[in-house]
């Protein structure tokens, strides 16, 4: 088995440069990659393109990021939560590209998996398609839209072992798969790390050839957005 | 005139047996609340899971388990897990049924906005236009005015469209209403209380009214 493990986030993250594009997993808060985020938030990087479905909030995850200046443009589909994001947008400082959310899914998924560009009916009509290519197939019109890779992806699994397997946990799977495949660099950062061989493989959900550096993460905050209890 | 939950109420009756259906956020997630129990359905959230349960009790919450809206959920027995490209393969791909959604306006000829303000509301569209771009079968729960009293149906949408034809009905405070395929709404049902009249006077698109208007019952 080929090695990946790396001893910690700051390791992890060392050869990261300003203008770099970096795809971050998550869906809100759930399953993104603290550690590394923190590391990153301790190096001096500006012109970041950032790859999120959602940019955090005003003092977690991107958020941190975004308040620190570090990145140039957001691609990601939804920011409601953020409105340090919302006031760098209005007032013309971040970059915005707004991409529905499946699309977002999809592009990732075809970076990783060499498909230069898809179309989809998401979009059509909207906004979303001007400047794009459109093509009818079987009456109905479908938008063109391109793979998407990334110079780092770092992505926030449950457990992976030596060799870079990973197995993730509830919905915090999300976005982790697709982006572990799109990264030229994929850092996976993981709750619990194990020596190859200790996974079942009949339970991998991400095969270790897609990430090329792997460590155990440490002081998990998983920070809840909306707590909703029932009386039970 | 009814409240949120009377809106909820009565789209949980257009839920049928076997349905995978996609609540939205708002109003739209009170559905679940309303569904016969004598039904089988699976509420599908986009971000990776087939079979919502009830929100958890307080000793039974997981932060790596949440709903589209990012609240804290828990599973049914049965329940899938995935991931995000899967899940909008289930959305595009048709195997989602039902999708229920809010929205800011919709048009006679079933076109929907509801993502973006210009210049005030920038939060994104999230995975609504995945949805509405695919779904067979998409209701929308609404308020059938704005806050200052213009009407919601509408001729055109004036907002940022989110998709385009796909809007089949929609309950608002005021009624239950189809939109038809060749375009226009028609009046279904009336809220306990409300005259045709009143109904047609807020709906600025065109509005079909055919023979008596039944007026909505709730337990």
């Amino acid at each position: 088995m080929i090695t990946k493990t790396v001893t910690n986030a700051a390791e992890a993250v060392k050869d990261v440069v300003s203008d770099s594009v970096l795809m971050f997993g998550g869906f809100g808060l759930c399953g993104i990659p603290e550690n590394c985020i923190q590391a990153l938030l301790q190096k001096d990087l500006t012109g970041l393109t950032c790859v999120s479905n959602n940019a955090g909030v005003d003092d977690f995850g991107i958020g941190l990021m975004l308040k620190k200046r570090m990145v140039k443009k957001m691609i990601s589909s939804y920011v409601g939560e953020n409105a340090e994001f919302e006031r760098q947008l209005l007032s013309g400082e971040l970059e915005v590209d707004l991409i529905p959310q499946g699309t977002l899914a999809e592009r990732i998924r075809a970076g990783g998996a060499g498909i230069p560009a898809f179309f989809t009916p998401a979009g059509a009509g909207t906004e979303v398609a001007e400047g794009k290519e459109m093509r009818e197939f079987e009456g109905k019109m479908y938008l063109m839209e391109k793979g998407l890779r990334a110079d780092f992806a770092f992505v926030k699994a449950w457990k992976g072992d030596t060799a870079g397997n990973l197995i993730f946990k509830g919905t915090a799977r999300n976005f982790n798969p697709m982006m572990a495949t799109a990264g030229i660099i994929t850092i996976a950062e993981v709750e619990e790390l194990v020596p190859a061989g200790t996974l079942d493989p009949n339970h991998i959900h991400t095969p270790g050839i897609y990430v090329q550096r792997i460590f155990q993460g440490v002081d998990y905050e998983k920070r809840i957005e909306q707590r909703t209890v029932s009386k039970g | 005139m009814l409240d949120k939950t009377q809106i909820a109420k009565r789209i949980a009756r257009e839920v049928k047996n076997g349905q995978y259906i996609n609540l939205g956020i708002g109003i739209p997630t009170l559905v679940a609340n309303y569904i016969s129990e004598n039904l089988e359905v699976v509420l599908q959230s986009e971000n990776g899971l087939l079979g919502i349960g009830p929100f958890p009790t307080e000793d039974k919450i997981d932060p790596d388990l949440i709903n589209a809206g990012k609240q804290t959920i828990t599973m049914v027995k049965g329940s899938a897990l995935f991931n995000s490209a899967d899940s909008f393969a289930m959305i595009r791909g048709g195997h989602v049924h039902l999708t229920i959604l809010g929205a800011m306006e919709v048009s006679e000829n079933g076109d929907i906005s509801n993502w973006k303000i210009p210049g005030k509301m920038v939060k994104g569209m999230g995975g609504a236009m995945d949805l509405v771009a695919s779904a067979e079968n998409i209701i929308v729960a609404m308020q059938h005015c704005s806050k200052d009293g213009q009407s919601k149906l509408l001729k055109e949408c004036s907002l940022p469209i989110t998709g385009i034809k796909c809007v089949k009905k929609i309950v608002t405070d005021l009624a239950v209403l189809d939109v038809l395929p060749e375009g226009g709404f028609k009046l279904l049902e009336r809220a306990p209380g409300v005259s045709v009249e009143e109904i047609v006077s807020k709906t600025e698109g065109r509005l079909l009214v055919e023979g008596e208007i039944p007026e909505m019952v709730f337990d």
